[in-house]
């Protein structure tokens, strides 16, 4: 079969509209959870939803909705659990996580249910999914990326600073809910595409790699959901030729994909933050000291190679860690 | 539903406040005058923070009553009046934000909801950075600024809701002096406009000349209300730390003081803990 044909296949279609849709959302929440350093509740939530999944193939109703249902209810339990600020509040979170996948693995056992039915869920299945599957992923991933984008503004304040935004008159508590029950849809979302198990990857590791290169919110929740969509649509795309070789799953190949936009971006990041210390101007008023430096064979020029630092009235040249000023025929450490 | 027009700028009657079942605020009677400059001053743990915390809402009390503007905390919406900088070693979070991004942030009193940014918005913005002196700055992340730029990103979203009243809890601490000396110049432009100012302070510095009213906070309870007071007169032994031996010198000194008498009783003299405590 040639790939134009297997990207004509309705169901590699659908796949591709679910993968664009979770790239998207996925991120979006993820940027407000990892700026209110909460970067592992994806992970909370996703194990718990394994119990709401179990409850739906045990009570034979869709396993979607009823993951949707526990995951949010899970969710909100954590942010409760979190906001009471009880010192062990972390080993409660843990104790949630564990209840919610050893119910979750119980319960599928009591229904007699194979493994392969809740493995579907946990490492992810894009291409089986039904045109119904991919409309409620539409919906619902479209809600997460439009609530996130609307109320930006509102969900960055009270990310940034709880009790600055309290003391402005916001809503902190709704927003916070209203942060955990996205996250638990995103999840819900993401676990058809990831699975469960590396829900929290796409939701945390496109910011992570957004984050080694941008110096603002605005710019890093687009690159993350920019990261997000490469990563989803090309982890399918990869993983859909390299099925002519090998059996190769969407969800790992995805969230690999995003851990390599990472390894790329950080010595990126790396070099442009080396970079912006050395391009910091001097305090000002500092004593001025006159110390010349020794021979200087180059002469220090516009395009002469070296990083050009403004400093009061004139130009310093940044020379194997030093920084250089003209001062009539030689040059002055500065 | 705006207060009377006499009416003090924050008040707080009786005012105490209990932290997991101690008291940290006493009975504090306090009330701040339109236009005043207050610092509010005193040794660490005693109460000072707790009480700002209290006046702004992020403390319930135990018992008595705070009103911004002659109207009851508990019913007071008017929140564009109120200008909060809390205390906070950075003004970062775990995503990178720029300068403007977080200032934009103390606009959201005067936003509605799904709105974009106004011009008057984004003349306000403008406006409060250049007060801080970091216009030329508003692009950079506000992690990569020094700890004294930070203290002034954070006045700046105070200043962007352009608010009449102003909690500034410590923010001169770890500032080195040419920032606490731009601080200075920020609140004194701020006391020219007419703005009322309870500054938390543990030390004045370059802010002493602004600060019309001194309050020194011991132990839960207010021990000096009156004019300013210079650095060491607050740390005279009998407004220092509990359990100093005192000198009782006091006649010298101007103001209101009142005899430290409860240094060497236990301190817990009843529970504050009233039923129902609000959030």
């Amino acid at each position: 079969m040639s790939p134009v044909e297997l990207f004509s296949l309705p169901f590699m279609q659908r796949a591709l509209i679910a993968a664009l849709l979770t790239g998207l959302a996925a991120p979006a929440i993820g940027t407000f959870l990892v700026q209110r350093r909460l970067a592992l509740m994806g992970d909370g939530i996703g194990h718990v939803a394994v119990t709401g999944l179990a409850l739906g193939l045990l009570t034979g109703r869709s396993p979607v909705w009823a993951a949707v249902i526990v995951a949010v209810a899970g969710a909100v339990l954590i942010e409760v659990i979190r906001e009471r600020g009880d010192t062990n509040g972390d080993v409660a979170l843990a104790l949630l996580f564990y209840g919610g996948l050893a119910g979750g693995i119980f319960l599928t056992g009591l229904g007699g249910e194979s493994a392969a039915s809740l493995n579907r869920y946990l490492f992810g299945s894009l291409t089986s999914m039904s045109v119904d599957d991919v409309i409620v992923t539409m919906v619902l991933a479209i809600a997460v990326v439009g609530l996130c984008v609307g109320l930006a503004p509102q969900l960055f304040a009270v990310a940034q600073d709880q009790e600055f935004a309290r003391v402005a008159g916001l809503r902190v508590r709704s927003y916070n809910l209203l942060v955990a029950v996205l996250a638990a849809v995103s999840v819900t979302v993401a676990m058809r595409t990831v699975g469960l198990l590396l829900v929290s990857a796409l939701m945390v590791v496109p910011v992570a790699t957004a984050q080694q290169l941008t110096r603002s919110f605005r710019a890093t929740i687009t690159a993350a959901m920019a990261v997000g969509v490469v990563a989803s649509v090309g982890g399918l795309v990869v993983a859909a030729f390299a099925s002519y070789r090998a059996t190769v799953a969407p969800g790992p190949t995805i969230v690999l994909l995003a851990l390599a936009c990472y390894v790329v971006a950080w010595p990126i990041g790396i070099w442009t933050r080396h970079r912006a210390r050395l391009r910091q101007p001097f305090a000002e008023g500092e004593p001025a000291t006159h110390e010349a430096c020794d021979e200087h064979p180059h002469d220090h020029g516009p395009g002469c190679g070296h990083l050009a630092v403004p400093h009061d009235d004139h130009v310093d040249y940044v020379h194997d860690g030093h920084r250089h000023a003209a001062h009539g025929a030689h040059y002055d450490e500065h | 539903m705006s207060g009377q027009p006499s009416a003090p700028a924050v008040a707080i009657a009786d005012g105490s406040v209990a932290l997991g079942g101690r008291p940290v605020l006493r009975r504090v009677d306090l009330s701040v005058a339109p236009g005043e400059f207050l610092a509010l001053m005193g040794a660490n743990g005693s109460g000072k923070s707790t009480l700002v915390r209290a006046l702004v809402g992020l403390r319930p009390l135990v018992s008595g009553e705070v009103t911004l503007f002659g109207t009851p905390l508990d019913r007071y919406d008017e929140w564009s009046r109120v200008g909060y900088v809390p205390q906070r070693a950075t003004a970062a979070a775990g995503v990178p934000a720029s300068v403007w991004e977080v200032v934009a942030a103390g606009r959201l009193t005067r936003r509605r909801l799904l709105r974009p940014l106004s011009r008057t918005d984004r003349a306000a913005i403008t406006d409060a950075l250049e007060v801080v002196d970091l216009a030329d700055r508003r692009r950079e992340a506000v992690g990569n600024l020094s700890g004294g730029q930070q203290q002034r990103v954070l006045i700046a979203r105070a200043l962007a809701g352009e608010p009449e009243l102003f909690f500034l809890d410590e923010p001169t601490a770890g500032v080195d002096l040419p920032n606490q000396q731009v601080l200075a110049d920020t609140l004194a432009k701020l006391k020219e406009r007419g703005a009322t100012i309870v500054l938390v302070a543990h030390e004045l510095g370059p802010l002493a000349p602004l600060v019309d009213r001194a309050v020194v906070m011991r132990d839960g309870r207010v021990a000096y209300d009156g004019a300013p007071l210079r650095d060491h007169e607050v740390h005279q032994p009998w407004l220092g730390e509990p359990h100093t031996h005192h000198h009782h010198d006091h006649h010298d000194h101007a103001g209101d003081v009142r005899r430290p008498r409860t240094d060497h009783v236990p301190h817990v003299a009843s529970p504050l803990d009233g039923p129902g405590e609000r959030r």
